[in-house]
């Protein structure tokens, strides 16, 4: 009997650094939603999750941001998010943040309910078994703090990229030590920081695989702009490029190829 | 010990640049994460017995006055006394007082982290005394005049050459030509000294893991047996505890140690487990003749009833710092006094305010590997945000890091500007960035292009491209 259900209705929570850096990942995760059934909006009301000014102390202005957020997002079915973090912010930390707001935290605890990190998002609540993509490589995955420690992404990733043609995957040891990103911890203690993602990148080359993953933007331009600047040859890309197919974009740090946009 | 914590950047600079300390911690720390998680692994109520912990901390938190009356009660019931303290100065004078009550010259020692937060050992030589600390770490180090840099390990900074070199420069009149190669050695050697002292000792000084109110007793767990000599040998016992490590009952008791062992050194069991209750009774074939118990409160019960209540819950086990990429970076004394790692980094602003430690809970990438792993469910990345808080308010941070974030505020609450600013921060970055896809220097990015390059943007935003997308869409559909 055909599924008479109708699509479920996602929206988008696009991230700042997939809107600014690499419109790719928004575009792959449309794709992947879609292919999966779902109808996806992207409300043009959305700006940051708030999670800069919510880790600076700064509450006032997470409160406003998660305000906001909330009303952007409300009405639809689930809310999804390319990145472990900014979903975890939403997930984790809205429904705290806004407890002590009366008008505000039952729509704080009904957006948290209701939204997903992208690949859990998939295999979890969609079912999704396999994208049916294609890509030829030996990959590494790194599991990005939030992601793997608020939302709970370890296996799912795996699972999909394991039905990925062509793919093979290495895994990375230490996959679950952080990469030294943290936000604005890369910029208050760069030394540590570079330490840190200096460890990660010796353990990505011990892999001897040829392309790193992993599923939010601001670990991947962290690994990315540190093993360009070893000169590695190691392609960096978000997740869901690879699973969606979509993989015509160069990979994040190489350039532009000419007679591109 | 004079903090240096507000200058963990250049502490922390100090450390990475330090060769045989990155040496040691390229090692140490992965050794205790595996102990520990194959420890986790074997008990399958492991994760039962956090919540257990957890719910059992919170009750007695709750009742602190309650059960902390109690113990005294049942100290002073067998015997022993109780000297409750404010501060730290209160408790150094408590011991001293003691000390000097009995004619105390030799004061033996067992691994104590309040002893090292109230600063005793100077204190106690400031006033003519020797105290000599038993515990193998503990000796090395306080040879060497340093700090512990662990609090489960305090020699975790040294290699088995730096003790060596130390063994030789102290115990001179051992032959020159001794060979002292192995841990082995090196252990029997502190041993031999060591034996020597706890004869002579007048008092000892124990910490205390744990208090039960019901009975009374103070309990230690150690791995080297020096923490049982320390408070049996010496005419006068004193144990130096904070008021937040009672817990009600014996059964508490063994539900903390279940979870000690393991998170902390991936032990079922500690090798000793020493429940002391009292002075000597009458037929008793050993023990002190005397029983003192030093009840620190210290800061602690300012915490009682605020947002970092939790973190009294901990038990010192150190596995958040095990787990912790930032510890493991730079190692326990960047951080600049007695509590290092992510413990430290909530427990040193309570303890030195946030104007002398504000830079420990900035410094973590809140990777939420030490919340994981802590055995009393402690959340401290949370906990070390409600500092970054206190900051904020008390306007104690950077002025530019301010002003960045209040500009970067103002548009994200205004989505038309938000996306306009950031089209055109693709659109210039990606131009720029095109040919070669990313940066090796870029203005006021210098913190992270001196060690990384940037990676250029594609050069438009995805609301832009998809704005345009569905604008197409809707014009084909007419």
């Amino acid at each position: 009997m055909a599924d008479t259900r109708p699509a479920p209705r996602v929206g988008l929570f696009v991230t700042c650094l997939v809107d600014v850096y690499r419109p790719t990942v928004g575009f792959a995760a449309v794709k992947l939603l879609e292919d999966a059934g779902c109808t996806v909006e992207v409300p043009a009301s959305q700006t940051c999750c708030g999670q800069p000014a919510f880790n600076a102390g700064d509450r006032a202005t997470a409160r406003d941001l998660a305000r906001s957020t909330i009303a952007a997002f409300e009405g639809f079915d689930h809310v999804v998010v390319p990145s472990g973090s900014c979903a975890g912010q939403i997930r984790k930390h809205y429904p705290e943040l806004l407890a002590d707001d009366p008008a505000w935290a039952a729509r704080a605890r009904h957006l948290s309910a209701r939204t997903h990190e992208l690949v859990s998002f998939l295999t979890d609540v969609l079912g999704v078994t396999d994208t049916g993509a294609r890509y030829d490589g030996t990959i590494t995955y790194h599991d990005s703090c939030s992601g793997l420690r608020e939302m709970g992404v370890k296996e799912q990733p795996r699972r999909l990229l394991a039905k990925v043609e062509g793919l093979t995957l290495n895994e990375l040891p230490g996959a679950e030590v952080c990469c030294g990103f943290g936000g604005t911890f890369c910029v208050k203690y760069p030394d540590i920081s570079n330490r840190m993602v200096e460890a990660k990148t010796a353990d990505i080359k011990e892999t001897k695989a040829d392309t790193l993953l992993a599923g939010d933007m601001g670990c991947l331009l962290n690994m990315a702009g540190k093993l360009k600047r070893e000169g590695s040859a190691v392609r960096v890309r978000h997740v869901a490029e690879v699973l969606a197919g979509v993989t015509d974009t160069p990979p994040i740090g190489e350039p532009i190829k000419s007679g591109r946009a | 010990m004079q903090p240096t914590t507000h200058a963990f950047p250049e502490n922390a600079r100090k450390a990475l640049s330090d060769e045989r300390l990155q040496k040691v911690l390229a090692i140490a720390p992965a050794g205790f994460v595996n102990r520990r998680k194959q420890a986790a692994d074997r008990l399958p109520e492991f994760e039962a017995l956090r919540d257990q912990g957890r719910d059992l901390k919170n009750h007695v938190l709750a009742n602190l006055d309650t059960y902390l009356e109690a113990f005294e009660g049942k100290v002073t019931e067998q015997g022993g006394h109780v000297h409750w303290c404010r501060t730290d100065q209160e408790a150094r004078d408590a011991i001293l007082g003691i000390c000097r009550k009995v004619g105390a010259k030799t004061v033996t020692k067992g691994k104590s982290m309040i002893s090292e937060e109230i600063g005793i050992n100077d204190y106690l030589e400031a006033n003519g005394l020797t105290p000599i600390e038993t515990d193998l770490g503990e000796y090395i180090i306080q040879l060497r005049r340093e700090p512990p840099s662990h609090i489960i390990a305090p020699a975790f900074h040294l290699s088995k050459a730096d003790v060596e070199g130390t063994f030789r420069q102290a115990h001179t009149d051992l032959p020159a030509d001794r060979v002292l190669d192995e841990p082995k050695v090196l252990i029997a050697e502190a041993r031999q000294v060591l034996r020597r002292k706890f004869q002579q000792a007048d008092v000892g000084i124990t910490g205390a893991n744990i208090m039960v109110a019901e009975t009374g007793s103070t309990v230690i767990v150690t791995n080297e047996g020096n923490g049982d000599l320390t408070q049996i040998l010496p005419r006068v016992h004193v144990v130096i505890a904070t008021i937040d490590k009672v817990v009600p009952t014996l059964e508490d008791a063994a539900l903390v140690l279940r979870l000690l062992a393991r998170s902390a050194t991936g032990q079922e069991t500690s090798a000793y487990t020493t429940f002391s209750t009292g002075p000597r009774r009458p037929g008793d074939l050993d023990g002190p003749e005397e029983f003192h118990v030093v009840l620190l409160d210290n800061g602690r019960s300012a915490l009682l009833g605020t947002e970092f209540q939790d973190v009294l819950r901990c038990i010192r086990c150190g596995a958040c710092m095990n787990h912790c990429p930032v510890y493991g970076s730079v190692g326990g004394h960047a951080y600049g006094w007695v509590y290092p790692g992510p413990i430290g980094s909530v427990m040193q602003p309570a303890l030195l305010g946030v104007k002398e430690a504000g830079h420990l809970p900035n410094a973590s990438t809140f990777c939420g590997r030490c919340e994981a792993v802590c055995p009393m469910r402690i959340p401290l990345p949370k906990m070390m945000r409600h500092w970054r808080e206190k900051e904020f308010e008390q306007n104690l941070q950077p002025a530019t890091m301010r002003r960045g974030l209040a500009l970067w505020g103002w548009f994200a609450r205004r989505p038309a500007l938000y996306h306009a600013a950031a089209r055109m921060a693709a659109r210039a970055l990606g131009m720029l960035g095109r040919g070669k896809g990313r940066f090796a220097r870029l203005p006021l990015a210098q913190g992270w292009t001196q060690h990384r390059d940037m990676p250029a943007p594609e050069g438009r935003t995805f609301q832009q491209m998809w704005a345009e997308k569905k604008a197409a869409e809707k014009k084909g559909t007419r």
